[in-house]
């Protein structure tokens, strides 16, 4: 799919998805050694914005796992239709038992699930199954066969395999912590906050409008903040809807009147909105 | 595989100092590093660190021991810098402007250069080396602070004062700390170059923030400790409710399954489980906070804290040589773990006489005055490494505490080899409750998971 790490930065950056070194070279080997990729990190640094833009370079199918609490296998892998199998039924009396037997449990009354979607078929498919840590324990053990040889088995039926291989991503917030059988199938991608340099792109690229020194200065800002040991540091969906506030603001430069009125944006506790005050000076709210 | 020579020695060797770091790598892994390597080429340092921290590495709190790992076996460089013996000055100097510059790989060499210059000791062969300690000594790189914040502000051509440079000082503190970081790393190279690197990686490079001794832990790594309570406590609390589904599927309950059995003749078809009571267990914590195990009481107060909702009632005391409640300085404090033990140094009383941690006083006053905060639904902690400075460590006491508590348990910080030497009174307390060894965060949190009621 790719030939260098560079071709990944450089193709995921037309997607509108501006890379850091780490992430490009993760994508770049879980391509190239055919493997799963586990993305953890704070939650707004663009795990799954990072699945979908990898899908639209690969000109491939996005399906999508949302993983939830009780999310199980008739949700995650297939289901076989129950009344289609008891309307077929009906409709054929005077069949023997075997042939009712063999029909009724063929691909026809299969309803494929994502995990099922994404092994079957032979277009490009990228699978993205989303916070990986909110389904239960049991659900990571229907995922291993999934993620090792890209098959699944149905009693029935037999194995599917993967005729082409998706792409796979699992993100996680580590609100759990995921086996380590799952952990050893995939490569790991930690994606922390991004550095000055490519914060500054990014805003660059997704709030055109702001001044040169405004976009310098908000980076700044939100970087001595997630110095600070706050509750919820500010992440990079803060950043740009920060920037985006102070264009809609009309603010050229940032003063404190500006930051204090704005600093809601950014910080979602009244605590942290305290404290950051303190420490930026800002006179009592 | 079509590697070059020497580097697969060199990643198997880098998988061996992770394993004895505690980081857990497989044969598997291994492989893909190597067809990582083989992917990635060799041309770019940093792209092989993150294509082989991406293969080998599972969680998040391995990259602190990886990096300095990689540093080792896959150097920057080999040798000296090779451009002379630097002078000091001219070195703050150019040091002055790469940080005002902010130019990483600038630092970098700078680092390279001082280690080179002013880092060396020793002249025989054995005993020589490299100090990063001795060169960042005579380099003093947080003196520039000020030429930096100048060599900044002219940078931007001097304009008007601008709202973020008010956090102007902060960002050149954290570069300051950055280029001590690549002098470290510059030392262990040099030295690795003398000496066998596998024993240096293994012994040089730092262990992760669980695997530190409380007592020995700096104090970033307590920082990082504290941090990292929230976390642990969610995957104990986690563990905590496993156990206690396990538990729930109780025993046998002998009159209700033969009552049952009498509809079918006296056979007993169906057995009848007892149901358990939910109740939910009371903690009691005594902890001593005197500077010698503070890090370890801090770190412990905080982890059961945030267990509280596995709890019915937690209780926190602390002592030095007097005792009282610190509950409720635990409860509004949650936000800022960081000023934990200076509040509960000014808002509680704990010391009477002398500021010298005495484990029979502060127990005898517990018993006393919070005896009742004891009863038969009660689990104790004690947390100390039970050294009374030669004062009396009063058994009676702890007797009468550990006949009203269900349980007590005593998680001492210091290793089980230095139990009952000097003035601890280690073996004389172990003889009444349970007392259990808690060197690191990973030790306590695998007793917390065992030993915590359910």
């Amino acid at each position: 799919m790719f030939s260098s790490v560079d071709d990944v930065s450089a193709r995921l950056a037309e997607t509108g998805y501006l890379a850091s070194p780490a992430v490009a070279t993760t994508v770049f080997l879980a391509d190239r050694l055919g493997k799963p990729l586990l993305v953890e990190g704070p939650a707004g640094v663009g795990k799954t914005e990072l699945a979908k833009a990898v899908a639209q370079v690969a000109d491939a199918r996005l399906v999508r796992l949302q993983c939830y609490e009780g999310v199980d296998e008739s949700r995650a892998l297939y289901e076989w239709n129950h009344a289609k199998q008891l309307l077929r039924i009906s409709a054929g009396r005077d069949e023997s038992w075997d042939e009712a037997r063999t029909d009724i449990f063929s691909e026809e009354f299969l309803l494929p699930r994502p995990l099922l979607t994404a092994i079957r078929g032979d277009d490009p498919k990228v699978l993205l199954i989303d916070e990986t840590d909110k389904a239960d324990v049991e659900v990571e053990g229907l995922l291993l066969e999934v993620l090792s040889d890209f098959q699944v088995t149905v009693p029935e039926l037999g194995t599917v395999t993967a005729t082409r291989r998706p792409f796979v991503v699992l993100t996680s917030n580590a609100s759990r912590e995921l086996s380590e059988a799952l952990r050893r199938r995939c490569l790991f991608l930690h994606i922390g906050f991004p550095e000055e340099e490519l914060e500054r792109r990014i805003v660059r690229l997704k709030v055109p409008g702001l001044s040169e020194a405004l976009t310098e200065s908000v980076v700044r800002v939100i970087g001595a903040l997630r110095a600070m040991d706050l509750r919820k540091v500010p992440s990079v969906a803060e950043t740009i809807d920060w920037a985006r506030t102070l264009l809609a603001l009309g603010a050229d430069t940032l003063d404190e009147t500006v930051v204090r009125d704005s600093l809601g944006v950014i910080l979602k506790h009244q605590d942290d909105i305290q404290k950051a005050a303190a420490k930026l000076d800002l006179d009592a709210l | 595989m079509t590697t070059p020579a020497g580097v697969p020695e060199r990643l198997t060797g880098l998988v061996g100092a992770l394993r004895a770091h505690g980081v857990r790598v497989g044969t598997g892994e291994t492989v893909d590093a190597a067809r990582a390597v083989e992917a990635l080429g060799l041309a770019d340092r940093e792209l092989l660190r993150e294509g082989l921290a991406a293969t080998l590495l599972h969680g998040t709190g391995h990259r602190t021991v990886f990096d300095p790992v990689f540093d080792l076996y896959f150097p920057r460089g080999i040798g000296a810098p090779g451009t002379g013996a630097a002078d000091r000055e001219e070195l703050r100097d150019r040091l002055a402007e790469a940080l005002a510059a902010d130019d990483r790989a600038l630092m970098a060499r700078l680092a390279a250069e001082a280690v080179d210059g002013l880092g060396g000791y020793g002249s025989s062969p054995d005993s020589d080396g490299w100090s990063a300690y001795q060169t960042l000594d005579r380099l003093r790189p947080q003196t520039l602070l000020a030429r930096v914040r100048t060599g900044v502000r002219e940078r931007n051509g001097g304009g008007g004062p601008e709202f973020a440079d008010r956090l102007l000082d902060d960002e050149i503190r954290r570069r300051i700390e950055a280029f001590r970081a690549m002098v470290g790393s510059e030392a262990r190279r040099r030295v690795a170059e003398r000496r066998d690197r596998d024993m240096l990686a293994r012994r040089a490079v730092r262990p992760t923030a669980d695997r530190v001794d409380f007592l020995f832990a700096g104090r970033d790594q307590l920082a990082e400790l504290r941090r990292a309570a929230q976390p642990l406590a969610r995957k104990l609390a986690t563990r905590l409710a496993a156990r206690r589904r396990r538990a729930a599927r109780g025993t046998i309950d002998l009159r209700r399954t033969l009552r049952g059995s009498l509809s079918t003749g006296g056979v007993p078809m169906r057995p009848v489980l007892r149901r358990r009571r939910p109740v939910r267990p009371e903690l009691v914590l005594l902890c001593d906070v005197s500077g010698s195990v503070s890090g370890f009481s801090d770190f412990t107060m905080l982890l059961v804290q945030a267990l509280h909702d596995q709890f019915s009632k937690v209780r926190v005391f602390a002592f030095v040589n007097r005792i009282d409640e610190v509950t409720a300085l635990l409860d509004h404090g949650t936000a800022d773990p960081e000023g934990l033990s200076a509040r509960i140094g000014a808002e509680a009383t704990l010391t009477g006489w002398h500021g010298s941690s005495d484990y029979g006083v502060a127990l005898g006053e517990f018993a006393e005055r919070y005896g009742d905060a004891v009863g038969p639904r009660t689990t104790v902690f004690v947390l100390g490494d039970a050294r009374t400075n030669q004062s009396d460590p009063n058994l009676p006491a702890v007797r009468r505490i550990a006949e009203r508590a269900r349980r007590v348990y005593w998680l001492n910080p210091e290793q089980r080899s230095q139990w009952g030497t000097g003035d601890s009174a280690a073996p004389a307390y172990a003889e009444l409750v349970e007392m259990h060894e808690c060197r690191t965060a990973r030790q306590l949190s695998g007793l917390v998971g065992r030993l915590l009621p359910v």
